[in-house]
């Protein structure tokens, strides 16, 4: 193969608006979840909503994935939050967040307001806590589903990273499924040995779908002071840095679980890495660190991808999931 | 903006609030030890006003995230159309390509943002305290200041004297001004606050504005309360995203009798100073992600 061979699949080429951008984020055809691309916001890279409407309609996005709730408002960790690393960077926020009462009356009617399906990451301590916050969530006009984040490594008690443990995982996962009126998406850590298991036992608590990534836990030094850069010594990776071990769990879980709904993410910035995250096994593409950089950046993945499909004469996004050659 | 070179257009945004643009390199140059850079930027310039920000691509071995860095000045007319002025010290891989940019390059620059310096509503004398670079905005409010014909007095303080940023402008745009080092190769030897005193003697400053490193404004913010005026200061804080969604830049601030992290990017970074919980602020940056100044390695002014 060539370099100038970028096209392998002799195109007929498309007009960009001639692509079907849905995807369908459910394997239960009788609850289909269809998304009209396949772009989300990352939870945590996506703040109120507030803040990225002031540079372009978010509406335009698939959907979007809100920063992880707590059952009580949380003030997070101290400062400094953030540590940039080569390609990379490490962000031990510690979830700050509203609590999910104030934020269901307040943020989630204004998200509904815009037409744009909402996504809502839920982050409990405690198994008990992830059932009182999906009922928090129970009949909620515009949540279309709930990603239970059992996998943050950043909060303080460092003694419970659900994802971990299969048992865990399952239990935590059916308090959600239990008393959730919409799928449910178990996002999980790749700081696993085998990360196929923890993805079943998220089917096995009922889960609808899999989010895979989320960060690694990470750390960085500062040589000079001879201290960790970060106040909370270690912190989540994300951005391109992780992009390989993102795509290898998505590919993992697809080829263990074909028929199982992923929203696929980690270091996604550009329109062939969305591409490649639906070839191993992904539905939809979540897009985080790449916010930071570019407020505007999954505004222009949702418009790139119609264009990369079109000249390729790819008629629909939904065909490239799991189309993986090898 | 410059060219028509076709592909997305140049500025992205609404009709108000922050735009994305590629903007043109029109200028480099040292002030002192510092750098200086100019981009062709008419929308964000019409729109910024002293104290804001913005945020600016960079390339470098391993860098992904944006330098924000404070307004140093702006001009809405001219030649060029409007043009903004940002001013950095080179720390890291990000301001050493900045440092390296052809004049005409093209530059991603999301601005302006945060919020401004608020302008007196009343007559008052203003003093305005810069610590290295910090004396980067306050000259920019300076100018807006005697455009309102309000009287401003200037203190700026260093580790050094080529550290002190700007001292022929902090002349030009003052009724009265003082220079402090810590070294005392240039001014008075000590620091800006050994002559806030006698600044604050005659009574007729109503309001302070600061910038500089935390410890700086920490200090001067506990002068302004002894001296019952008001103190406004422009906090750094490392942030990633300087458009409010990351949740990296927070500081802990007194709101409607509660405490809040609140985020220097979008609730600031201009904050009333006696509304800062100095004592429980986190440890300070070190590196260039901080945003501007030369933060724990230099000390402070």
């Amino acid at each position: 193969m060539t370099a100038v061979e970028s096209s392998p699949r002799a195109p007929h080429r498309l007009r960009h608006d001639q692509v079907d951008t849905r995807v369908n984020l459910s394997a239960d055809p009788s609850q289909p979840l269809q998304l009209a691309n396949p772009i989300v916001t990352a939870s945590g890279c996506f703040g109120s909503g507030r803040e990225l409407q002031r540079f372009f309609d978010i509406a335009n996005l698939g959907a979007v994935v809100v920063k992880s709730l707590t059952v009580e408002p949380r003030d997070g960790l101290p400062t400094p939050r953030m540590a940039e690393t080569a390609s990379g960077m490490l962000n031990a926020i510690g979830l700050q967040n509203p609590g999910i009462e104030a934020w269901v009356a307040t943020e989630l009617p204004w998200l509904h307001g815009l037409g744009v399906p909402v996504i809502v990451s839920i982050t409990g301590k405690t198994v008990a806590e992830y059932r009182e916050l999906a009922e928090h969530l129970r009949d909620q006009p515009g949540v279309v589903a709930i990603e239970a984040n059992i996998s943050c490594p950043n909060v303080e008690d460092r003694n419970v990273v659900f994802a971990c443990r299969q048992d865990a995982t399952r239990k935590a996962i059916q308090q959600v499924t239990s008393v959730s009126t919409v799928p449910v998406f178990a996002k999980l850590t790749p700081d696993v040995t085998d990360i196929v298991a923890i993805a079943k036992a998220a089917v096995a608590g009922g889960a609808s779908g899999v989010s895979l990534v989320n960060t690694l836990l990470g750390m960085a030094i500062d040589a000079e002071f001879r201290r960790p850069k970060l106040a909370a010594v270690t912190g989540g990776l994300s951005g391109p840095a992780i992009k390989p071990v993102a795509l290898r769990a998505v590919h993992q879980v697809h080829q263990a679980l074909p028929d199982l709904p992923i929203i696929g993410m980690g270091g996604v910035r550009s329109v062939t890495d969305v591409v490649e995250f639906l070839l191993a096994g992904a539905n939809a593409v979540a897009v985080g660190t790449a916010t930071f950089a570019n407020p505007m950046v999954t505004l222009e993945l949702t418009q790139g991808l119609s264009r990369w499909c079109a000249e390729r004469g790819i008629a629909t996004a939904a065909e490239l999931r799991g189309a993986l050659d090898w | 903006m410059s060219s028509s070179r076709g592909r997305a257009p140049s500025v992205q945004g609404r009709a108000d609030g922050p735009l994305r643009a590629q903007c043109e390199v029109l200028a480099y140059q040292r002030i002192g030890n510092y750098h200086s850079l100019t981009f062709v930027a008419p929308e964000m310039a019409e729109r910024a006003r002293p104290g804001q920000f913005v945020s600016v691509a960079v390339k470098g071995e391993g860098t992904l995230l944006r330098r924000p860095f404070s307004i140093y000045a702006v001009s809405r007319h001219g030649p060029w159309a409007g043009t903004i002025e940002i001013v950095f010290d080179v720390v890291g891989p990000g301001t050493r390509y900045l440092s390296k940019l052809a004049k005409h390059s093209s530059v991603d620059i999301v601005g302006p943002l945060g919020r401004s310096f608020p302008m007196p509503q009343q007559a008052v004398d203003c003093l305005l305290v810069g610590g290295g670079y910090g004396a980067a905005p306050l000259l920019f409010l300076a100018q807006r200041l005697q455009q309102s014909s309000l009287r401003v007095n200037i203190v700026l303080g260093a580790a050094t004297q080529n550290r002190l940023f700007n001292i022929i402008e902090a002349k030009r745009l003052s009724a009265s001004s003082a220079f402090t080092t810590e070294d005392g190769s240039f001014g008075i030897h000590g620091r800006v606050t050994d002559v806030l005193e006698r600044m604050l003697a005659g009574g007729t400053v109503g309001v302070i504005y600061a910038c500089g490193p935390m410890p700086m404004l920490a200090a001067v913010t506990a002068i302004a309360r002894e001296h019952r005026v008001a103190v406004q200061v422009a906090v750094e804080e490392a942030m990633a995203c300087g458009v409010g969604v990351c949740m990296t830049c927070v500081l802990p601030v007194r709101r409607d009798r509660r405490t809040a992290n609140l985020r220097a990017c979008v609730e600031g970074p201009v904050f009333n100073g006696k509304t800062i919980l100095w004592e429980r602020l986190g440890r300070q940056p070190d590196d260039e992600v901080a945003s501007g100044e030369e933060a724990t390695a230099q000390g402070w002014a």
